[in-house]
């Protein structure tokens, strides 16, 4: 489904760069231990941002839950209303959670629990590839 | 004057903090509302400037002072419903003409400064403490009750004005563009917008528990008829339709399962209440409602979204806050009034405040009993959002008159008209600011 193309900015422009190379990374908090997403300046857990660095993951989740938008605000979105908007959950990290439209999944037919795989979607305005999730299982 | 936004040590958001310093010290005393319209006609009088000036009249009337007693004012500066005004638009030249301008051109139209309110409304001649609590009415009042407590002002006005400009709500702006920055560039991309956030935690909460979303009939249902009891309100003055759960049912979905009756309208309107001492009121014509507490609740997201489990915690830390500060217990709690805006969540509050012993997974169950304003187990007795347009105030406005015996038709009938508690605030479960009233300390 073609979707806004995000324009990275100096926290975020890591997370982007590893999506045009078709990888998934996670900030982290080396001195909590904790992953964050969306990235941010600070840890929200310790408030510093000194400690941040980036990992890569797996790119393999479960889905928690999901709804179905019918009305949406975005322009580029509203010609394939209604659309599934699913929640995923990060296999190496479950409490990090990520948007996904669910390429292949008919709307209302959401497997809740099911494993998936992340693969990388090409924004059209910009060519910015964006973290989509497919079920595998 | 320069006005400065509220430090974060002027909330209360920890829990362990103990009873509030300010308990007994902070009273509500006079209510304030301009009328409520769809949208700006672009005349003068029927600005957001113009009803927050109406809003605030009102409020000083109502409180019976005279404006020189009003040394203090604390306002939210943004006063958008989600359309902006277009960076470049002239404004009307009948609107510049009509009031003294700040730097601000959209000052009074899309946007509030303490020192436009100033300037046109000159007989506030005493008033020496302002301050910005931004993000919604529920900000200020927290706001407002920490600076009369703290002695930086003792007769404040309070004051949060929304505006409705042209357009679909929410549709313009970046969410017209190709391209997409800032916070939004993590969830634009997929459009989880309006009331999704929500609906698909709906869907998790009867996954977990049980129920449907046809249980949410009764409670919305209750609150358009609490509405329209609330003469203030947006579909009272104008579209006094009652609502029947076949409606309601039958509604097209927004975000399945969130239908278009689970959302607000926004409107044009503004609300103003006056703090003062217990000591000032006595002097005043309205009885004093006190402020037993008031409470911060504020997010730390590890994720795009927060999950059903997160909620929960939110909303218990905020009912634990709630009653430590104030003192009192989910037994001594007569009215609820949180935030409705979007109904999928006001479960969410009632369960965290242990409403008539409410627990997690029971409030659609609770909906279900006589939640009306003549039962024993009054919900939203404002009709909050639901029942009179968006605004994130009326529950405070509600809380205010329901303890001073004077919400007409509304009334609760409690102790005989005259309950003794009440809480609103908002505006979500997820985050926000919320109060404690009181009849006494």
């Amino acid at each position: 489904m073609p979707k806004q193309s995000p324009i990275p900015d100096e926290i975020s422009k890591p997370f982007y760069d590893a999506c045009n190379e078709d990888r998934l990374v996670m900030q982290n908090c080396a001195s909590c231990d904790r992953m964050q997403f969306p990235p941010q300046a600070a840890c929200a857990e310790c408030g510093s941002g000194d400690n941040l660095d980036w990992s890569e993951v797996s790119g393999r989740g479960k889905i928690l839950g999901y709804g179905v938008m019918n009305d949406c605000r975005v322009r580029v979105l509203q010609e394939h209303q209604p659309f599934n908007i699913a929640i995923i959950t990060l296999e190496d990290e479950p409490g990090i959670n990520m948007y996904s439209h669910l390429p292949g999944t008919p709307v209302e037919e959401v497997p809740v629990g099911a494993t998936v795989q992340v693969e990388f979607e090409i924004t059209p305005a910009t060519g910015q590839k964006v973290p989509e999730w497919r079920v595998v299982s | 004057m320069t006005t400065q936004n509220a430090p974060v040590s002027m909330y209360r958001r920890d829990e362990g903090l103990g009873i509030w310093e300010g308990r007994g010290k902070v009273v509500a005393v006079g209510v304030g509302h301009s009328p409520t319209e769809r949208r700006w006609d672009q005349s003068p009088e029927t600005s957001i400037g113009a009803y927050m000036i109406i809003a605030l009249r009102n409020a000083i009337s109502d409180a019976g002072v005279s404006p020189d007693q009003i040394d203090g004012l604390v306002i939210d500066p943004v006063t958008t419903t989600g359309a902006m005004w277009p960076a470049g638009r002239p404004i009307p030249e009948s609107f510049a003409q009509a009031f003294h301008m700040t730097d601000n051109p959209i000052d009074g139209i899309s946007a509030m400064s303490s020192d436009w309110l100033l300037k046109n409304i000159p007989e506030l001649t005493n008033v020496k403490f302002t301050m910005y609590g931004p993000g919604c009415m529920s900000n200020t009042i927290c706001v407002a009750a920490q600076a009369v407590a703290s002695g930086l002002t003792e007769t404040c006005l309070v004051l949060k004005g929304w505006d409705n400009l042209e357009g679909r709500y929410g549709q313009g702006g970046a969410n017209a563009e190709d391209t997409i920055s800032g916070g939004q560039k993590f969830t634009n991309p997929w459009g989880p917008t309006g009331p999704f956030q929500y609906s698909w935690l709906f869907n998790k909460y009867t996954e977990k528990y049980g129920g449907s979303h046809d249980l949410m009939a009764n409670f919305v249902v209750n609150s358009k008829r609490n509405g329209l009891l609330f003469p203030e309100g947006f579909w009272a003055q104008h579209r006094p339709e009652a609502l029947t759960s076949e409606d309601y049912i039958a509604s097209r979905w927004i975000a399945k399962p969130a239908n278009l009756y689970d959302c607000d309208i926004p409107i044009t309107v503004a609300a103003a209440y006056l703090f003062t001492t217990p000591e000032r009121a006595k002097d005043m014509k309205q009885k004093p409602v006190y402020i037993l507490n008031h409470a911060t609740t504020r997010p730390r997201n590890r994720g795009m979204i927060q999950t059903l489990d997160e909620v929960e915690g939110s909303v218990d830390s905020t009912g634990r806050k709630l009653y430590e500060g104030s003192g009192l217990t989910s037994s001594s709690l007569d009215i609820e009034n949180m935030y409705d805006g979007y109904t999928l969540f006001h479960q969410y509050f009632l369960e965290g405040l242990q409403y008539r012993g409410v627990k997690h997974g029971e409030a659609l169950d609770f909906y279900q009993t006589d939640i009306s304003i003549e039962g024993p187990n009054p919900v939203s007795p404002s009709g909050g959002n639901t029942g009179s347009g968006r605004t994130r105030f009326w529950m405070h406005s509600d809380s205010i008159q329901q303890l001073q015996g004077r919400a007409g038709a509304r009334q609760v009938h409690l102790k005989n008209g005259r309950p003794e508690t009440a809480v609103s605030g908002g505006p979500l479960p997820t985050g926000g600011d919320f109060t404690m009233w009181g009849t006494s300390v």
